[in-house]
């Protein structure tokens, strides 16, 4: 058995997933009870002893975020799960809250208590309908039981209105101020100014998810699985050529290629059975070959030997009869379409390259599109623009992938 | 220390008062930076990108404009990856719009190096030029997205509110709310937005008309100062004066009254100035 059930919940569970049964099976209102006995400082110690990293795409020490918020000047603050989940490849996020909503909001509300929000927002994403009524439902369960509501901690949703992205945590904000969800410079970050110009601290479902289990039992058992560098499990998405699709839940430190072949997890390579390439981390990702498949775990450190980064956790797999080059003119019209046009790199720039594409020259303007990349990464506001090129660059660095079919 | 910071431009030492942008001091060191979207009364809008700089530890380069400067930062307005951005900026926005108005553009395309060309030959902005009132016009191919007259309009100046961007990416744009004509938006006339726009994509009727009679000739312009006779707050007005006729009114950027802004009034109302019925 390779597949760990931890943010997932156990598949013999027969209570529902938003019910106060579920709650006390998952040790999640012992958590909550746990960090309420506790002071902010012991909680943010505890969260940055299980070396947590946020689950939404950048990676960054969430003990240290929850630190820098707590510590932020404020007599407001605010607290928001990030479940606008709209990156290629992704739908880990929606697998987690239909199967176990109330891990993402325990952990949300340990993360209100612990740097002193009175209120908190869920951001969803605005097509996931029926996972929003699971969310809706788990919020009511948690405001019987008097852990949620006004007075308390106010726990607000809010449904995004189909634009990858209002994703982007100031964008996000934005939007949930009514504006355009145009991204912001940073700085001030949202550590100091997010939401209404408040200290605001933002996490990702699958963040929250690990802080609540992480509640439930304690650093320790939460570094049974993982790495030394990186403690815990991840849930990775499967897609495309691979015999099982699905979102499933493994170690950090898992071989790559046990996660496509094991039996009960991908399940080996599908369409012609033979592996052309992998993109890591959705749109905004790195492809990988198969040697480089071969040779990589899933961790920070040995993803990042080959420039890549586990990202969202999407993996997308491609077998030998796929062309790329029509996999980059999907993905440079995604970002083209999905680009908010605000800053010139990014508005014109995922254009241009989209139209490249489509003439057919994208492995032979390979200079032009090296300096257009650059110009990107380093001079768009957000990382929308400032990833939009990568997976193009990464097939540019890997002339092998490149053979035409 | 106190109330300055001490940072390195181009590896020579600048100390600059507490809240200088890096813009301004690199200003103050000689070492420039271009900027397209930045205005001197507006807040910064960060959308052009062109006066990106590198700032030693950060990721990404930084948009001098708005960033503030800090102590110790090392700089660097002249980098490989600076130059590059800069020169792309400007090849993305001619491969994009009308630049024939736009100076800023077309000197940051000549310093950079760029060629128009490279990224050209797909989608612009072209389009009709939408002249639907008697004051100014919206010829909005030459139009770069600076974000300038959204913000003279809303609470940098006007507080009206009438303009926005509306669409997404490429397709974004400036629009007066559902791509109605002015006259049935909520502008003013007070033509801020205009005075602000660094392309012509807005622009003065009387001086559009004149352009494309091919009238308009910038050596027989002369301005005259005065002050508006409307109403008692004291505006001064710049008269644009050719052939005898008044062809545009502006105020001077840094007068402390206006800042550049006016109303409809000292804007537009100058015609019974040079009326023939008049009775004086
Ligand atoms: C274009 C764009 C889209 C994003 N979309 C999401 C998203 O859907 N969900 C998410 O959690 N983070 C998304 N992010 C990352 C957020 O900005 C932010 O880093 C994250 O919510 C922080 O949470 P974490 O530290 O728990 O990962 C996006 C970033 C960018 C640049
Ligand atoms: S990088 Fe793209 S998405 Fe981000 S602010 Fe600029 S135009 Fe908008
Ligand atoms: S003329 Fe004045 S009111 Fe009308 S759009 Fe321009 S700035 Fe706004
Ligand atoms: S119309 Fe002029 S001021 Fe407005 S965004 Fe376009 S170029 Fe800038
Ligand atoms: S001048 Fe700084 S981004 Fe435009």
């Amino acid at each position: 058995m390779n597949e760990v059930r931890r943010l997932l919940p156990d598949l013999r569970s027969a209570s529902g997933p938003a019910s106060p049964e579920r709650l006390a099976e998952r040790g999640f209102d012992q958590a909550l009870t746990k960090a309420w006995a506790m002071s902010s400082q012991a909680i943010i110690d505890e969260v940055t002893a299980s070396g947590i990293k946020g689950r939404g795409g950048a990676a960054f020490p969430t003990g240290l975020k929850w630190s820098s918020v707590n510590k932020a000047e404020g007599q407001t603050k605010y607290v928001v799960m990030n479940a606008d989940e709209s990156e290629l490849g992704t739908f880990k996020d929606r697998v987690l809250l239909e199967e176990d909503p109330l891990g993402a909001l325990v952990g949300l509300l340990i993360a209100a208590h612990a740097v002193g929000a009175r209120k908190a927002f869920c951001y969803i994403r605005g097509e996931y309908r029926e996972v929003e009524q699971m969310l809706a439902k788990a919020i009511d369960t948690l405001t019987q039981l008097g852990w949620a509501g006004p007075g308390r901690i106010d726990v607000e949703i809010r449904r995004g209105a189909g634009a990858y992205i209002a994703g982007e945590e100031t964008a996000l904000f934005n939007s949930i101020e009514g504006k355009r969800p145009e991204p912001r410079v940073k700085p001030p970050f949202p550590t100091n100014k997010g939401l209404w110009g408040s200290p605001t601290l933002i996490q990702n479902v699958e963040t929250l998810a690990n802080v609540a289990i992480l509640f439930a039992h304690d650093a320790q058992w939460f570094a049974e699985y993982g790495t030394k560098a990186t403690a815990g499990t991840k849930l990775v998405a499967l897609s495309g050529h691979i015999q099982r699709p699905g979102v499933y839940e493994v170690p950090f430190g898992m071989a790559l290629a046990d996660i496509l072949n094991a039996p009960d997890l991908g399940g080996g390579v599908a369409g012609s059975g033979r592996l052309r390439a992998v993109l890591l981390g959705g749109a905004a990702g790195t492809f990988l070959s198969p040697d480089e498949v071969a040779q990589s775990q899933l961790d920070y450190a040995s993803l990042g030997a080959f420039g890549a980064s586990i990202g969202s956790g999407a993996v997308m797999v491609f077998d030998d009869t796929v062309d790329l080059q029509w996999v980059l003119t999907k993905l440079a019209r995604f970002f083209a379409d999905e680009s908010c046009g605000q800053c010139v790199p990014c508005r014109i720039g995922t254009q241009r390259i989209w139209e490249i594409a489509e003439k057919g020259g994208l492995w032979t303007r390979t200079e032009d599109l090296r300096e257009l990349g650059q110009a990107m990464r380093d001079a768009s506001i957000c990382g929308l623009g400032q990833t939009a090129p990568l997976a193009l660059l990464s097939i540019l660095d890997r002339p092998g992938l490149r053979q035409d079919v | 220390m106190g109330n300055s910071v001490t940072l390195q431009i181009d590896g020579q030492p600048v100390t600059v008062a507490q809240g200088t942008t890096l813009r301004a001091a690199c200003d103050e060191a000689n070492h420039a930076v271009p900027t397209l979207c930045w205005h001197e009364n507006l807040t910064p809008a960060n959308a052009c990108r062109a006066c990106v700089v590198e700032v030693k530890g950060s990721r990404t380069l930084v948009a001098s404009c708005s960033r503030v400067a800090e102590d110790g930062m090392e700089v660097q307005t002249a980098s490989e990856r600076v130059l590059n951005a800069r020169k792309v900026v400007a090849e993305l926005l001619l491969s994009t719009s009308d630049a024939s108005l736009a100076p800023d553009l077309l000197s940051l395309a000549d310093t950079s190096g760029a060629n128009p060309d490279r990224f050209g030959g797909g989608a612009t902005w072209q389009q009709p030029v939408r002249e639907d009132n008697n004051l100014y016009i919206r010829d909005l191919s030459k139009c770069i997205l600076c974000y300038r007259c959204v913000e003279a309009c809303g609470d940098d100046a006007q507080n009206t509110f009438a303009i926005a961007v509306a669409g997404r990416g490429f397709g974004a744009h400036i629009d007066a709310g559902f791509g109605r004509d002015l006259p049935e938006s909520d502008c003013v006339y007070c033509g801020n937005c205009v005075a602000v726009c660094p392309t012509g994509a807005l622009i003065g009727k009387t001086e559009w008309d004149l352009r494309s009679q091919g009238q308009w000739d910038e050596s027989k312009i002369t301005q005259t100062e005065t002050v508006c006779s409307y109403c008692g707050v004291g505006c001064e007005l710049d008269l644009h004066v050719m052939d005898n006729r008044i062809v545009k009114v502006t105020s001077p950027a840094d007068h402390p009254v206006t800042h550049g802004m006016l109303c409809v009034k000292g804007r537009y109302g100058y015609e019974f100035a040079q009326s023939e019925e008049r009775t004086d």
